[in-house]
């Protein structure tokens, strides 16, 4: 085919290419199209490929070449996407997804969990032994307080109103977490710093507040959502310690692979404790400081939120809504 | 490094994608970096001054404090630090200063990435902007083969330059033009139209004389940058 052919021949195929080329911008700006629009958009695929396959070899680099180049990824985008979210994906990720993602961080959940409580305890010992340490994990106001036989917690909502209260702590709470699995990427080293610092300053400050008669009302205070709120942390801290794992030790993937695959299934679960920071945060705003709470509702609302979060986690939701659907089919 | 991005596709031609590398990323990341800047204080006065009828940087009393945090603050913080996850899975992997820019969000086999790779690309910022100023994501665009920083590694995704495919045309030029001067003079006769008003003069009459064939441009260095056009476009006809 001589040039002249070619480009006659490219020429009349032009009002199909412009054709696909505004199919391809309706079908990447979102929304419905047409049934026809579908058809015509898939039909075209493997047209546009012939032609570009043409124009490659008689005009490379040209301008029509580049145009079809774009036309064709948007075609290759539009038709090998994903399907979007739904309703249905949500209980998926519920019932299925999310505990496998879980199951599969149980050990590291387990390890990371009694590191957690490692330090904890060296944080109470180090404190209790030499008092002068909590200068290294508390401010010098909230000793101050302390010493005065009273928690910083004490009058919080004074200072500033629950919610606003709530929307800072759960905007901490998430961007530790976050922090806490990011971190992985240093072979896990960052997120073990991350989990022992936490672990070490809440022992030491029980410690510290335990010395003033103190302990048992910062219990108080944090019982509330503290369960939850520890529970997300030491989760945070799984998914980085596994994506850190993934990193050192890829099994049969390669490294990029294996991170790739940490990093999205603990991202799942990162979704899920986000959703319970946030809750977390909400009661530390509004139940935590009010002195309306009793402990024994304090706990209760610790407790029975700890135990939906765990219900949510293990995937039990989904399934108790399930039986419970299939025990009315039988009536 | 890669310049390009091949995926295989079942018709047989693959699909081939330019990959941005750290220039093209940073220029887009400015760009942004600038709109989020400009969006979030443009909200912070407009909120100020709807709420307090005034413009104040910060509450004017305690009393005021939580619904001045409420109307201004967190709207403007959620601007600054929401910009790209929101505007990426609402946009398919673009912003506005990576769509001017040029460049888009893909993941490796040259599809849109889902919302899932979209946050987790986002969510590792946290690690591609230590210490300060993106020196671990910048560092790592330089060092990877496709320019990836680590939040692209975690998410599966590549930035790649695009062009729209909106103004397709093959030009006024006939198929004379083509048999006259062959398809690929005419493709760079018709680039330099395009480009014409974006070159310098000289480079203009430099490039148009080697069209032309003949010198034309230098034989006549009278040629006025009107007249060169004129001639390059009525070769096109």
């Amino acid at each position: 085919m001589d040039e002249a052919t070619t480009r006659r021949w490219l020429e009349r195929r032009l009002e199909m290419w412009q054709q696909t080329g505004s199919d391809v911008q309706r079908l990447e700006q979102g929304g419905s199209v047409s049934p026809e629009v579908a058809l015509r958009t898939i039909r075209a695929y493997p047209e546009i490929a012939r032609d570009l396959a043409l124009a490659r070899r008689v005009v490379p680099g040209g301008r029509a070449t580049r145009r079809l180049e774009a036309i064709y990824a948007g075609l290759h985008r539009a038709l090998m996407r994903d399907p979007v979210a739904s309703r249905l994906h949500i209980v998926d990720f519920l019932a299925r997804d999310l505990p496998a993602a879980v199951d599969s961080l149980k050990r590291h959940i387990l390890w990371t969990s009694a590191l957690f409580v490692a330090c904890c305890v060296a944080g109470w010992w180090a404190v209790a032994s030499y008092p002068e340490l909590i200068g290294l994990f508390a401010a010098e106001e909230m000793i101050e307080t302390v010493h005065a036989g009273e928690l910083w917690t004490d009058g919080l909502l004074n200072v500033m109103p629950s919610s606003l209260l709530a929307v800072g702590i759960f905007t901490n709470n998430i961007v530790v977490a976050m922090t806490a699995m990011c971190l992985g990427v240093f072979y896990g080293l960052g997120t073990i710093y991350v989990i022992s610092l936490n672990g070490l300053m809440l022992g030491g400050i029980f410690a510290f507040t335990a010395r003033h008669d103190l302990a048992w009302r910062l219990f108080d205070f944090v019982c509330a959502h503290g369960f939850v709120e520890l529970s997300a942390i030491c989760i945070a801290g799984a998914v980085g310690v596994s994506v850190g794992e993934a990193l050192a030790r890829p099994g049969n993937s390669t490294r990029s692979a294996a991170f790739q695959s940490a990093v999205r299934s603990g991202g799942q679960v990162i979704l899920a404790c986000v959703v319970f920071l946030i809750g977390a945060g909400i009661i530390e705003g509004y139940v935590s400081p009010n002195p309306n709470f009793s402990t024994a509702s304090r706990l209760a609302i610790g407790l029975g939120y700890w135990g939906c979060f765990v219900v949510v986690l293990s995937g039990r939701a989904i399934r108790l809504r399930r039986s419970a659907a299939r025990t009315q089919i039988r009536r | 490094m890669e310049d390009r991005l091949i995926v295989p596709s079942f018709t047989g031609v693959d699909v081939e994608l330019d990959i941005a590398g750290p220039g093209g990323r940073s220029y887009a990341f400015v760009i942004d970096w600038h709109l989020r800047a400009l969006l979030a204080i443009a909200w912070w006065i407009a909120g100020s001054f709807l709420y307090q009828g005034a413009i104040h940087f910060l509450a004017p009393d305690d009393s005021q404090s939580t619904g001045f945090a409420f109307v201004v603050i967190i709207p403007a913080s959620a601007i600054y630090f929401l910009y790209h996850p929101v505007l990426e899975i609402a946009m398919r992997g673009r912003t506005p200063g990576k769509r001017m820019a040029g460049v888009r969000v893909v993941k490796h086999d040259g599809t849109t990435p889902d919302a899932g790779a979209l946050l987790i690309r986002n969510v590792f910022r946290l690690v591609d902007s230590l210490p300060g100023f993106y020196v671990v994501g910048l560092t790592t665009t330089l060092l990877t083969e496709r320019a990836l920083r680590i939040g692209d590694m975690a998410a599966g995704t590549v930035l790649v330059y695009e062009e729209s495919p909106g103004a397709l045309t093959l030009g006024d030029s006939s198929t004379n033009a083509s048999a006259a001067i062959g398809n690929e003079k005419t493709e760079i006769a018709r680039d330099l139209l395009d480009r014409w008003d974006h070159l310098a003069p000289t480079a203009r009459k430099q490039l148009a004389g080697r069209i032309l064939g003949s010198d034309a441009a230098t034989a006549s260095p009278s040629s006025t940058d009107r007249e060169l056009r004129a001639q390059i476009e009525a070769l096109l006809k």
